[in-house]
């Protein structure tokens, strides 16, 4: 008899929580999620970095310390197995007073601590070697070359489509009502579309974990959301090479400005705490964007003209009670897991995570992984039109001439990618068709023009693929619906 | 009663004023040529609009046919040839400038073909 | 590096299958070269199709039409003409090897080319000033569009994007939108107008009084807020500087965002080959054939500047032919010596640049600030032309004799009091 698992959450945990126990033939992995695409929650809108490891201090968040450093050097290899977009560029932390070199030395100490490799402090001439566009204000660096950065919803993806590839079901659109749990064992996972049946119960549900905990009687922690915001600049606008951070200051990390990996300038993040019961509170705001706007201009002096953006976002991380990750197999609930206040460095950490789960299901819970005859760790990333050369696309346009159709123009993105983008949310279990889904597939309507050009057209694409009216197609799932109805729905009157 | 508006009958965009009285027009001040002048009458007698609108077509390369009135249509009387338009439904092949259909004597022109 | 896929050669590559573009590709083959025209689209008009007004053509063919047919008319010459044209073509490359030695690539489902051309015409128009661009704030939710995204979904598609319509801007794009809307049923609840005065034709701005809708001078949307889909608008009202007014808040209920905040001419490939952009008309700088500072490399239509109306824009696509012409024939354009225009007062933006004066000109150009009982001056050959008014929204356009233009050293064209 297998061992039923539910992991609660389709996010960077969740998933590589899946991937790591699709390993074991002995486990029957459920991923339920209740957004209609995987890594829409919190992994969607932050700062998408591998991070060094040496900013978690060992003696306040052990685990954060622990796992950063872990997870960094397992991005390294999944990247490679997954075929996840990513870049290894490196960070300075930059100091423009003498005072912030004591911060950048403690920085380096715990660094060490934490196992982090490189790890140097450069000078002013290296420095501007390195990043000759930085503010003349600066006079050093902690130079950190293991930082990298990556996709994080293309990560997502990539990682439970390896999931389900190794038999991961998903339940997607699958929002959890409550845990049932009878003599202090979990049984399974009621949700709005039935009873998910499971031994194991894991709570990667990101800002509502806590919700999820307490449906299983377990109340000691809370998450609150913190937002911060961004702003991302069109293409032609020179970025940095490496990611850079102001030196930390007790209360923040600092805003950092980088390239992000698909080339753009991006600035961000403040950070503003909201009450918990603001989960759904991603508004941008003008007071948030001014923050990071004044706080990027300190490192790079040379913003560019403000209608040089392309998009503005605003993202919320998971606080939780005591600051630390809390990843553990609760004890007055049999098979309950938590793996929740995923904060940052919660991108950076998820694949350590993931085995750090399986370690608790065989040491604290007893149970016995039996490792697969098979098990596939590899994974083909999509074709990318904007990644062939000319020989290349005539070479796919064999096979299917929607290759050679471009679809957006300001990326290059082809109708061919945005069918095999399609075919790949039906593989994980997409049920409503949204551009959104086919956007962090193929990076279609994230260019200059944002959409206006391409969007209607993979509108149709997806209405045709899956079978619906055009205007059911929707931006980001339910309720957010491309029109209301054909062109005279209003004049007939039954809109 | 004094009705203002901006003349579209040419870019010199005259401010016209048009003066009416018991339902007879009685000045028009502002226009600098004899059509402004005209088509400010005709704005307050009787005003009259081309109108344009998609319809659904089965079988082209495009979910609609556009098409227009082949004359301009009594601005009041605009809605509810909107509700005649809303039950149109077409099948491809149309060429452009084909009649599409007819309602109350005006002929509805498809402007793209299908 | 020269890609190892088929290859093409032609005497001009015409990048665009708008008026602008389909214009110069049926002039360049009048003229006796022989002409490709590429277009990313399925079809040809640009964005004709879906421009279902009327209001084009007064100029060009002498007679009011609607947008598609106005591109029917250009495509059918086209196709009379024989010119070869491929649809669903997109170039990703302009390489320019040396003057007479230019390089397109494509690709289309029929494969990926390389163009080998003397000469280039771009003709790829404009794109559309996004929300975030004009720093709207709040949730980034569905029912946002730009207009012309909201007519490719009702015109060309057919799909009716929302019932309760809020429109940035007054040009007019946002204003025939307004009338789309209206007429299929929807309610527009505001235009919402930067500026103190309309941006749109007058002709268009009579669609507000035709449907009652209300117009927001001085006003500005600021956020959006709703929960999958836009609930509501944030508006407010700014000074004579455009600065905000604290206080002057107000929401307005709508499910639908329409921009319509402008146009920006897409060059991005033209500044990869070192085209000099001019940064008040956002398009290249060009002499009087339209021929940008990379020779052989010509402009026309929305790329060039943003114009308001097709009859220029397939107008400038034939004079742009024309230079192609003359650049292949004599191995360049020639001049004696170029004469410079300048912006005067009151003059935003205005092409062409540099003017040869061998040849008559038309010079376009949009004010500042709109004024009335005005004179068009060029003070350095004493012309003179009276205005009774004058707006940002409607371009100028003034012709120049060769022989005036001989006369001077440069050009200041100015829009001041008679």
């Amino acid at each position: 008899m297998k061992t039923k698992v539910a992991i609660i959450g389709a996010g960077i945990s969740g998933a590589s929580i899946a991937r790591v126990l699709s390993r074991y033939e002995n486990l029957e992995v459920h991923l339920i999620e209740k957004a209609p695409d995987v890594g829409w929650g919190v992994s969607k809108a932050n700062t998408a970095l591998i991070h060094g490891g040496y900013d978690d201090d060992p003696e306040k968040y052990p685990t954060r310390a622990k796992l950063c450093i872990r997870g960094n050097r397992l991005w390294h290899q999944w990247v490679k197995e997954l075929e996840i977009p990513h870049v290894w560029n490196g960070a300075l932390i930059v100091a423009t007073k003498d005072e912030d070199f004591d911060e950048l030395e403690r920085l380096l100490e715990r660094g060490r601590k934490n196992g982090v490799p490189e790890m140097r402090i450069v000078d002013r001439d290296e420095l501007f070697h390195l990043e000759p566009n930085l503010t003349r204000e600066a006079i050093g660096a902690l130079w950190v070359p293991i930082v990298g950065q990556i996709g994080p919803i293309p990560a997502v993806i990539a990682i439970t489509e390896n999931a389900v590839a190794n038999g991961v079901k998903t339940h997607l659109e699958t929002e959890v009502t409550g845990i049932k749990v009878e003599n202090g064992e979990v049984k399974g996972v009621e949700t709005k579309d039935g009873f998910i049946e499971a031994d194991i119960v894991i709570n990667a549900a990101g800002l509502y974990a806590d919700r999820i905990a307490r449906m299983a009687g377990i109340d000691y922690f809370e998450i609150h959301p913190r937002k911060g915001e961004y702003w991302i600049f069109d293409d032609d606008v020179p970025g940095p090479k490496r990611v850079l951070f102001p030196t930390p200051t007790p209360i923040s990390k600092g805003i950092v400005v980088t390239t992000e990996i698909s080339g753009h300038l991006m600035i961000g993040p403040n950070a503003q705490d909201l009450p918990p019961e603001e989960k759904e509170n991603l508004a941008t705001t003008r007071e948030g964007l001014e923050q990071v706007w004044e706080g990027a201009k300190k490192l790079w002096p040379q913003l560019p003209p403000r209608n040089k953006v392309i998009r503005t976002f605003a993202g919320l991380r998971p606080e939780p009670t005591g600051g630390d990750f809390i990843i553990k197999a609760e004890e007055e609930v049999w098979g309950f897991i938590n793996v929740a206040g995923i904060r940052s460095p919660g991108l950076t950490s998820a694949p350590a995570i993931a085995y750090e789960v399986a370690e608790i299901i065989k040491r604290d819970l007893g149970i016995e992984l039996k490792e697969k005859e098979k098990w596939n760790p590899y994974r083909k990333e999509i074709s990318h039109f904007f990644t062939m050369t000319p020989e290349q696309v005539n070479e796919a346009i064999k096979k299917n001439p929607a290759y050679g159709k471009i679809v957006c123009r300001c990326n290059n993105v082809s109708e061919g990618d945005i069918l095999e983008a399609i075919e790949r949310m039906k593989f994980i279990g997409v049920k409503t068709p949204s551009v959104d889904s086919v956007k962090f597939r193929t990076k279609a309507t994230t260019g200059t023009c944002q959409g206006s050009f391409c969007r209607p057209k993979i509108v149709q694409l997806l209405a045709r693929e899956y079978g619906v009216e055009p205007w059911k197609v929707t931006l980001k799932g339910k309720g957010s619906e491309i029109g209301i109805g054909d062109v005279k729905v209003l004049l007939r009157g039954d809109a | 009663m004094i009705y203002r508006f901006t003349c579209i009958v040419c870019p010199l965009g005259c401010s016209i004023e048009v003066e009416v009285e018991n339902g007879k027009v009685k000045e028009v001040k502002g226009c600098r040529c004899p059509r402004g002048k005209e088509w400010a009458v005709q704005e307050v007698t009787n005003p009259k609009r081309v109108v344009m609108s998609v319809v659904p077509v089965e079988g082209g390369a495009l979910p609609t046919v556009s098409v227009k009135t082949a004359e301009p249509v009594p601005k009041e009387k605009i809605p509810e040839l909107m509700k005649f338009l809303a039950k149109l439904r077409l099948k491809a092949p149309v060429k452009v400038g084909e009649t599409v259909a007819e309602w109350k004597g005006i002929k509805i022109v498809a402007t793209r073909g299908a | 590096m020269f890609p190892r896929i088929p290859m093409l050669s032609y005497d001009v590559v015409v990048i665009g299958g708008g008026p602008a573009g389909m214009a110069a590709a049926i002039r360049a083959k009048e003229l006796g070269l022989k002409v490709l025209l590429l277009d990313e689209n399925d079809y040809l008009g640009g964005i004709l199709p879906q421009c279902i007004h009327p209001g084009f053509g007064l100029h060009y063919y002498r007679e009011e039409l609607t947008g598609p047919e106005f591109a029917s008319r250009l495509a059918k010459r086209l196709v009379e003409l024989g010119v070869e044209y491929r649809t669903a073509a997109r170039v990703l490359e302009i390489k320019n090897y040396s003057d007479l030695e230019k390089v397109v690539i494509f690709t289309s489902p029929g494969g990926a080319y390389q163009v080998w051309a003397k000469a280039v015409i771009y003709a790829a128009g404009a794109r559309e000033r996004h929300a975030f661009e004009i720093g709207i704030v709040g949730d980034r939710v569905s029912g946002i569009y730009t207009a012309g995204e909201a007519q490719t979904l009702m015109d060309l598609y057919g799909i009716m994007p929302g019932k309760e319509i809020v429109i940035v801007g007054s040009g007019d794009v946002g204003l025939i939108m307004a009338r789309r809307f209206a007429l299929e049923g929807a309610k527009v609840k505001a235009v919402v107008e930067l500026m103190p005065y309309p941006g749109g034709l007058a002709r268009n701005v009579m669609i507000l009084r035709d449907f009652n809708i209300p117009l927001y001078l001085s006003h500005k949307v600021v956020e959006v807020r709703g929960k999958g889909r836009v609930e509501r608008v944030k508006v407010v009202k700014v000074d004579e500087n455009l600065n905000e007014i604290p206080g002057s808040e107000f929401w307005i209920e709508a499910d639908t965002l329409i921009i319509s905040a402008g146009l920006v001419p897409s060059v991005k490939k033209l500044k990869k080959i070192g085209v000099e952009i001019d940064p008040a008309t956002g398009g290249p700088v060009v002499n009087d054939r339209l021929e940008t500072s990379v020779p052989g490399i010509f402009v026309a239509g929305n790329s060039l500047l943003i114009n308001d109306l097709v009859d220029y824009v397939a107008e400038q696509g034939e004079l742009a032919a024309e230079g192609t012409k003359e650049f292949i024939e004599n191995g360049g354009i020639e001049s004696r010596k170029w004469v410079k225009v300048e912006k005067g007062e009151n003059v935003r933006l205005i092409a062409p640049h540099y003017l040869s004066g061998d040849r008559d000109v038309y010079l376009y150009l949009r004010v500042s600030k709109p004024m009335e009982d005005v004179e068009l001056r060029i003070p350095e050959i004493d012309k003179g032309m009276k205005l009774p008014v004058v707006k940002p929204a409607e371009m100028l356009r003034i012709k120049l004799k060769a022989e005036e233009i001989r006369k001077a050293e440069k050009l200041t064209v100015e829009v001041v009091k008679a």
